[in-house]
């Protein structure tokens, strides 16, 4: 790669502009291969527009970089890791914040290893946005299971944050790879057929099934292992915030359960003792 | 009694158990056949709103039992309407909630009927035919026995990720008055044999050279004590806790805080849960385990054997300890940075990783989101030296408690430190 010592000639590269379109919003492999191409010409982070089919029609109109690659980057494990999971978020600046971060690590080299550095706050706090989001998305989906001509299939309606269907589509490969199921988003819908994965653009809410015959046992269940001297609204809402209540079927019960509590918990507080009965016997089958 | 009905009475009587964790199990998935995935990390997938998460399908078996524990509502004497699921309609249910990403799995506990062998038996059928019949792959934790037969708890490991058998209370004394039929010799055996099996299972693993050597428990035991229903103070609970950790390599002990139950007997305390005391007793368990801290060094924080109440363990053993610091956030070693109130683990890595490429400035701990007020008078760094007197003035403590902070406090820490 170019080192910094050889400064590009003032006026070449760094005073053209130049954008790079990038075909899937949080292609990972495709930005590292433009971030490479773009270094090795030495083009600077301010002469770069990023685009992905989300943005509108760039008023910039750069023409792409030079397609001679350079070498390999040697660059932390930690920060690659960062830097695949702070691709998926939705910030538009992604793709500039991690290439002005390579760009200057070229001059200090200990840039990326400095995780109190504002601009490396800044990404770790974009990859635990996304690292969230996609824990959220394994805990909060519901599957509704319908019948259709070639058997049941499952599916869901999720509404992620940050652009984590292609991703976290594995997840669910794994875990269900028996059944055959569609996860679908407004952004980015996965469907999985038992055998192959396929991705197909984003969905409506009422493309999904708006019940399933399991819930109500479901909510039974959330009612039930609730404990009402326990009452911690603020708790639940800290971990399960409001804006996923509306695709939660156990959400509904979440009111009642919550203004019911403080009644048994009196009762439980202030009840007689009533005379034990008599042991039961050990009970048969 | 239809399903819906049994489901609300047996997981009524199964929610006093703290437990909800499903992490820490072999990695398995169901790409070559099978139904479920375990990924290491606990998922929660929903939070009742007592803030608790909801993990696993957490049910009785059946709540008849032929003890008469006074702390539980499942006793003899209680009133409480009885019910017991068969093994198909828990295997339904289970399966049920799976595929439809409700849960990572099942805890299943049971009260005592007939005998500690027989029920142990029908806990085990369940997780067998989930496992051979279904092919499930999910988290199983089954509740032990205590006085069921070896060979039982053999096969109980061979299905379950996890087994464990409470303790629920910390000295014999208050077992025997409350819980008379438990007896706490047999509770101590039978970990040892989980615990000699954990560990067989786990060197077999290590060693193996062919695949999938026998499995035994692979996310190992945990128990439970109960806080509070008792006259146990948080010595005796802690340094049972420490004792069962060190006896027989537990993953976790779990402190439950006596809650009121419908039915209650008149030998417990008609009071709400203890909750900012079990949360006191969390993070001091966590300090035992993850920063370093001996059991008296911890209560040496509060008085007379309790931990104190209105401020976390850390910092009360600091403002006990205030001739140890400040400490030099450049150049304090690893294990003092641990002692400083404020600074988690986490946080401890990334400052020993930013030492390496420059001096680090208490402005830089803001970005790392540590809460700067409280590790403040209690760090020297480039950029700070903590006004003269304030770490020997007795308004220190005062100044560091948080306005309000009760509320704050009191969230239950087993929600974020899921094991
Ligand atoms: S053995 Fe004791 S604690 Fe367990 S269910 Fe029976 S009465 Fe309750």
């Amino acid at each position: 790669m170019r080192r910094p010592e050889a400064p590009q000639p003032a006026g070449a590269a760094a005073a053209e502009a130049f954008s790079v379109a990038l075909e899937g919003c949080a292609d990972f492999a495709a930005w590292r291969l433009a971030a490479r191409r773009l270094l090795a010409a030495g083009i600077p982070p301010e002469s770069v527009e990023w685009r992905t089919p989300e943005d509108p029609p760039g008023l910039f109109g750069g023409r792409p970089p030079p397609e001679a690659e350079g070498p390999p980057l040697p660059v932390p494990r930690d920060f690659v890791e960062m830097a695949e999971l702070a691709i998926r978020h939705a910030d538009r600046e992604r793709f500039a914040l991690l290439y002005a971060l390579l760009w200057d690590s070229q001059t200090r080299p200990g840039l990326l290893r400095t995780p109190t550095e504002p601009r490396m706050a800044r990404l770790a706090g974009m990859a635990r946005a996304v690292r969230r989001d996609a824990h959220k998305m394994h805990a909060f989906l519901r599957f509704r299971e319908i019948g259709t001509p070639e058997g049941p299939r499952s599916v869901a309606w999720f509404e992620p944050e940050h652009h984590i269907v292609e991703a976290e589509a594995g997840f669910f490969v794994r875990r269900f790879a028996i059944l055959r199921w569609s996860i679908l988003t407004p952004r980015r819908c996965a469907h999985w057929d038992g055998a192959a994965l396929a991705f197909t653009p984003g969905a409506r809410r009422a493309d999904a099934p708006a019940e399933d015959a399991a819930e109500d046992l479901w909510r039974t269940y959330f009612a039930s292992i609730f404990n009402p001297a326990r009452l911690k609204p603020d708790a639940m809402r800290a971990e399960m915030p409001k804006k996923y209540w509306k695709n939660l079927p156990e959400a509904a019960v979440i009111p009642e359960l919550m203004q019911g509590a403080e009644g048994r918990v009196r009762v439980m507080l202030g009840q007689e003792f009533r005379a034990p009965r008599r042991r039961q016997k050990a009970e048969g089958d | 009694m239809d399903l819906r009905a049994k489901l609300a009475l047996l997981a009524d009587a199964a929610k006093y158990d703290a437990s909800c964790a499903s992490s820490g199990t072999e990695k398995r998935d169901s790409r070559q056949g099978g139904l479920g995935s375990t990924e290491g990390m606990g998922i929660c997938h929903a939070y009742a709103p007592d803030g608790r998460c909801i993990s696993l399908l957490k049910v009785l078996l059946t709540n008849a039992c032929v003890f008469d524990c006074a702390y539980c509502i499942n006793r003899a004497t209680s009133n409480v309407a009885r019910a017991r699921f068969t093994v198909a309609e828990l295997v339904k249910l289970t399966l049920a909630f799976y595929r439809r990403n409700y849960i990572e799995g099942l805890f299943l506990s049971s009260g005592i009927i007939r005998s500690p062998d027989y029920t142990m038996e029908q806990l085990i059928r369940v997780a067998r035919t989930l496992r051979e019949e279904h092919g499930f792959l999910g988290y199983i934790h089954l509740k032990t026995i205590p006085e069921a037969a070896p060979e039982l708890l053999a096969e109980a490991g061979r299905w379950a990720d996890r087994l464990s058998i409470n303790v629920e209370l910390p000295q014999v004394a208050s077992l025997k008055r409350l819980a008379p039929e438990k007896d706490l010799p047999a509770i101590g055996g039978a970990m040892q044999q989980l615990a000699g099996r954990i560990a067989e299972a786990k060197e077999a693993r290590r060693t193996a050279r062919r695949a999938a050597p026998p499995r035994f428990a692979p996310a190992g035991q945990s128990t439970q004590m109960i806080v509070g229903a008792d006259d146990s103070d948080d010595r005796r609970i802690l340094g049972k806790g420490a004792e069962l950790y060190e006896k027989y390599g537990l993953r976790r002990v779990y402190y439950s805080g006596y809650s009121p139950i419908p039915e209650a007997s008149s030998l417990l305390p008609p009071a709400p849960p203890p909750l900012l005391r079990e949360h006191r007793l969390y993070q001091a368990d966590w300090l035992l385990r993850f920063y370093g801290f001996g059991t008296e060094e911890i209560l040496a924080g509060g008085e007379g054997g309790m931990l104190d109440l209105e401020i976390d363990p850390k910092l009360a053993w600091a403002l006990k300890h205030r001739a140890d610091f400040p400490v030099d956030l450049n150049s304090a070693p690893r294990e003092l940075l641990l002692r400083v109130p404020g600074l988690g683990a986490r946080n401890v890595e990334r400052i020993v990783a930013a030492r390496q490429e420059g001096r680090v400035r208490l402005a830089d701990l803001a970005r790392l989101r540590v809460p700067l007020r409280k590790v403040a008078p209690f760090l020297l760094a480039p950029d700070h030296r903590a006004a003269p007197g304030l770490l020997d003035s007795p308004r220190l403590r005062a100044m560091l408690t948080t306005p309000g902070g009760f509320g704050a406090q009191a969230r239950p820490r087993q929600l974020s430190l899921f094991s």
